[in-house]
């Protein structure tokens, strides 16, 4: 895999192997009678991130965060929380908040009160809570609702009343279980900027469960993506889509062509796959941990590949092939293609609508090459 | 925001709720087992041990004392001795009596669950189909009745329908001679559909007013008629209401005792009956407590049933 | 849909059923004569005749006080129960006590009121308590069956509260005790009352229980009520049905009206 380039002054401490993490997950299993919900996972988390659990229904993800907020105990493994270690800790004595996916406000109580009901547990003087109440009341911008019910409030209210509730008590970790999946797509983006620049301001670690792929690249410092009970990959959302350490992951964050190839050149600055589904070969400029004879996947996302009439060159005699235009969805700021090969695989390729109205476009039932750079796809192993 | 660091919480006060758990961990309970305990005592001391008591009883045979039974263990010169007697339940075997009290009272039943559904199903259909407004009004009429005394309601039944009672009263109005309904079964059967009819329009509400409007109109656009439709989508759909419906009509009316013992006519034999005559007129313990044992196997299978709907449709709930 | 003529008619005669005989009831406890089914003109006399029956009056105190005793008994045992049926998904003898808490339900009133009965007997040969039947022995028998109900009531509004409510406070630091006295038991405040009134009523209602186990000098309402109309009609009895009748239906209709009042809020919640 290709060096990533190192920034001058790096603020990200996961690149620091000296870095102490500040939530430290060891080898966490969690077995519901035969089924392993969690397994074997282990994760560090360093103080200030916005840490996104990605994953299906069934990954895994929200298990993990019930762990982490002390509602379900693991099997094995042991969770350590600033170098505490949590196991044996009650939820209502962790120094860990959640935000429910329900938002869980009480029913009975108003905003204030609901905001307030940490904080009395806590048995802070009243004058104290009075100020912390408004304080956050003000941090959600909802200085005006204090004295509503949670079912006077709209959906995006609620999700704020949780959010303020959540960091009454200053946690050292706020748990998020999908904090905007209960809003439409609209107010879902608006919130999400909101919900980092609080995040920011605070300084307080997140962790969100989430899985919607588009909220944890725009949300998160580092993403695990979670599958069947294990971590698939972590990385920052560009690794993620970028460079995916396997077909789950290439597959689950995005769209991706994924082709099967043999090796047939290992060099150690580069690789030549010979593909019979693609029909040429593919040149990867890089050398990559596999042998010869090996067959093994690459993967490239469709905007990666550049679609013409007339045949590239290419200086190897790879990464060029031809198809046939099957399908075009126009989306208004891009295309959509589906190219027929002549194996008959379908490969997907999309391009921007650079051109106004461009009546030159390439449109269906022509031949077309396809093109891509030396480094533009993936090979994955597994 | 600059408070907002993340700094320990301030060291937490000793909290009466915390004394409380502490006190209660000393002496080993927790407060789950407290919790558990106190109705699982008291449901067994109170439910469990005096079924067993029964059955202890109805092997022993009448004696006059008290109590006016022979006592299950004896204690003679130190040898505690076990003396079982099976009299009772050969005698339930062997006189006509019991067996005929056993069959006429399940055919009572039935006879009065049938009738009841046909009563009930149009009622809890039309009002889970009645617009908003009145549903809720319509419910409220089909549970008033349920609050009210029972007794009371058996007793508002008897004067309707005796001798110059008011339905007696109305047809002789048009010269009709008076109707014998009273102590009869037919009584009986009136008395029970009366009583239980909200028991089955309940559960058939609540199946039904869950019933989605689309697949009716799925069903008329297929090409089925309306009857079709109710035969072919609603009905099959509403079988664990009609089930539930028909099984908490059918176990209480098994044992019923008001009901024959004010409507009925002395020839209405029913099990309660003959339990409560048994032990109040008979002052017989050991064999109204041998009919009780044989009263229970009779109600176990509806009782199943009626589990087995339940879980069907909780398990329906739970796939949503 | 379609809506004919035939579900309207079939549920008006339904109702038509259910409710003649009650106001036929209502009506002829205000009949002058004492033949309760022949009209000779208003009068409320056996309403002043029932006030002055101190046998039914001292029935229907004893009634009221086991009632009373019993509902609220039941209510404990039933939440506790309803509590550690929904709450703690797994312990040993769960399916036992689940069982045995509805069991009550459906077992005929002959079978429980003779079980109870004999065990009192046994006890107090054994034991020597309870000491003879009467109030005691009657309220222990209704908290019994009661329980069984209360569990119902508050069991379905439990299971139906969000677990996450409760998770939320634990998670603010809230002990065990503390969420179920600050968070569940006021959210499920409705179950409970209409818990007890179930309680209430079907104790104040019960019969065959009743005759089973109680002792000489303490018959309740019902036991009353029974032994009188047995003999025939009588026009007190009327009376006292037309006033337990009001007490139910405005009561009923209170529930109802704070139940819609309440409902647009819940379905925006």
């Amino acid at each position: 895999m290709a060096k990533k380039p190192q920034l001058a002054i790096d603020t990200r401490p996961w690149r620091d192997p000296d870095a102490k993490p500040f939530v430290r997950i060891k080898n966490v299993t969690k077995r519901f009678g035969d089924v392993y919900a969690v397994s074997d996972v282990s994760l560090d988390i360093y103080k200030s991130e916005l840490f996104c659990l990605l994953g299906g229904s069934g990954s895994g993800k929200s298990t993990l965060l019930r762990m982490l907020a002390g509602f379900e105990q693991p099997t094995s493994g042991s969770i350590e929380i600033d170098g505490q270690d949590m196991t044996e800790v009650a939820p209502y004595n962790r120094p860990v908040n959640m935000m429910f996916q329900s938002y869980a406000l009480f029913p009975h109580m108003n905003v204030e009160q609901n905001i307030a009901y940490g904080l009395k547990r806590d048995h802070l003087p009243p004058a104290e809570i009075n100020n912390r109440v408004a304080e956050l009341l003000s941090l959600v911008k909802l200085q005006d609702y204090g004295k509503r019910r949670p079912h006077q409030l709209s959906g995006g209210q609620r999700q704020r009343v949780a959010l303020a509730r959540a960091l009454a008590k200053r946690p050292k970790l706020l748990l998020l279980d999908e904090p905007l999946g209960a809003l439409d797509k609209k107010l879902r983006e608006e919130t999400q900027f909101e919900l980092v620049k609080i995040q920011e301001t605070l300084g307080v670690t997140f962790i969100v469960v989430t899985h919607d792929q588009e909220e944890a690249m725009s949300l998160a410092t580092r993403i695990g993506v979670m599958n069947s009970g294990e971590i698939a990959m972590i990385g920052e959302p560009t690794d993620i889509y970028e460079f995916p350490n396997s077909k789950f992951v290439a597959g689950f964050i995005g769209s991706v062509n994924m082709v099967e190839g043999i090796v047939i050149e290992d060099e150690p600055d580069h690789v030549r796959i010979r593909s019979g589904e693609l029909g040429c070969d593919i040149f990867v400029g890089h050398g990559v941990d596999c042998a010869p004879d090996q067959i093994l996947w690459w993967a490239i996302r469709p905007e990666k590949i550049t679609l013409s009439r007339d045949k590239p060159e290419n200086a190897e005699d790879a990464n060029v092939t031809q198809g046939i235009v099957e399908e075009i969805g126009y989306l208004g700021d891009m295309s959509v293609y589906q190219v027929r090969l002549e194996s008959g695989k379908h490969i997907r390729v999309t391009q921007t609508n650079t051109v106004r109205g461009n009546p030159d476009s390439i449109t269906w039932d022509e031949q077309v090459y396809l093109s891509w750079d030396d480094n533009a796809g993936s090979v994955l192993t597994v | 925001m600059s408070s907002f660091d993340t700094e320990a919480p301030p060291p937490r006060p000793r909290r009466p709720w915390t004394v409380v758990e502490r006190g209660l961990a000393a002496v080993g309970l927790s407060g789950k087992a407290l919790v558990i305990a106190a109705p699982a005592i008291w449901l067994t001391v109170f439910f469990l041990v005096p079924l067993l008591v029964v059955f202890g009883i109805s092997l022993t045979v009448k004696q006059f004392g008290r109590p006016p039974y022979t006592p299950l263990l004896t204690n003679e010169d130190g040898t505690v001795q076990l003396t079982l007697h099976l009299n009772n339940y050969i005698r339930l075997f062997t006189d006509g009596l019991y067996i005929s009290a056993y069959l006429s009272s399940i055919k009572i039943a039935f006879i009065s669950t049938v009738i009841a559904l046909c009563i009930g199903y149009p009622m809890a259909y039309a009002i889970a189909r009645a617009p908003d407004q009145w549903r809720n009004i319509l419910l409220m009429l089909v549970i008033l009745p349920f609050w009210t005394s029972f007794l009371l309601r058996v007793y508002a039944l008897t004067g309707f329908m005796r001798g110059n009672g008011v339905i007696n009263n109305f047809l002789g109005l048009f010269g009709i001679e008076p109707l014998v309904m009273m102590q009869t079964d037919f009584a009986v059967y009136v008395g029970i559909v009366y009583s239980y009819l909200p028991f089955m329009i309940l559960p058939l509400y609540t199946n039904l007013v869950k019933l989605d409007g689309a697949l009716l109109e799925a069903s008329a656009d297929l090409g089925a008629r309306p009857l079709r439709t109710f035969l072919t989508i609603t009905l099959p759909l509403s079988m664990p209401g009609i089930i539930a419906g028909s099984m908490l009509v059918f176990i209480p009316a098994i044992g019923e005792y008001v009901i024959p013992a004010l409507l009925g006519g002395p020839s209405t034999l029913m099990i309660g009956r003959v339990l409560w005559d048994e032990f109040f007129a008979n002052t017989n313990w050991p064999r109204a407590s041998a009919v009780a044992v044989a009263m229970l196997v009779v109600v176990v299978i509806p009782i199943m049933l009626l589990q087995k709907a339940q879980d069907a449709v909780q398990d329906r709930e739970r796939a949503k | 849909m379609r809506r004919g003529w035939f579900l309207p008619i079939a549920a008006s005669l339904g109702f038509a059923f259910l409710y003649a005989p009650i106001v036929s009831l209502v009506v002829f406890s205000f009949n002058e004569s004492n033949l309760v089914t022949v009209w000779s003109g208003f009068s409320t006399k056996w309403y002043g005749a029932l006030l002055a029956d101190p046998q039914m009056l001292g029935a229907a105190w004893l009634s009221v006080q086991v009632a009373f005793a019993a509902a609220s008994i039941a209510l404990v045992l039933g939440t506790l129960c309803a509590v550690a049926l929904v709450r703690f998904r797994k312990f040993r003898g769960r399916t036992v006590l689940a069982g045995t808490a509805s069991a009550p339900l459906v077992m005929p009133d002959v079978i429980t009121g003779l079980a109870l009965l004999l065990l009192f007997v046994a006890m107090e040969a054994t034991l020597g308590w309870p000491a003879g039947r009467g109030l005691m022995t009657i309220v222990i028998a209704h908290s019994t069956f009661c329980t069984a109900y209360v569990v119902v009531v508050v069991q379905s509004r439990l299971s139906d509260l969000d677990l996450s409510l409760e998770e939320a406070a634990m998670d603010l630091g809230a002990t065990p005790i503390r969420v179920f006295f600050d968070i569940t038991l006021p959210i499920i405040a409705p179950a409970l009352v209409s818990g007890w009134l179930l309680a209430f009523t079907l104790s104040l209602d019960d019969l065959v229980i009743a005759s089973f186990v109680s002792g000489p000098g303490s018959s309740t309402l019902p036991m009353v009520i029974f032994s009188k109309v047995r003999l025939g009609v009588s026009p007190d009895v009327n009376a006292l049905a037309t006033i337990i009748i009001g007490i139910v239906a405005l009561g009923v209709l209170a529930a109802t009206l704070l139940q819609l009042r309440s409902r647009p809020r819940k379905a925006r919640a």
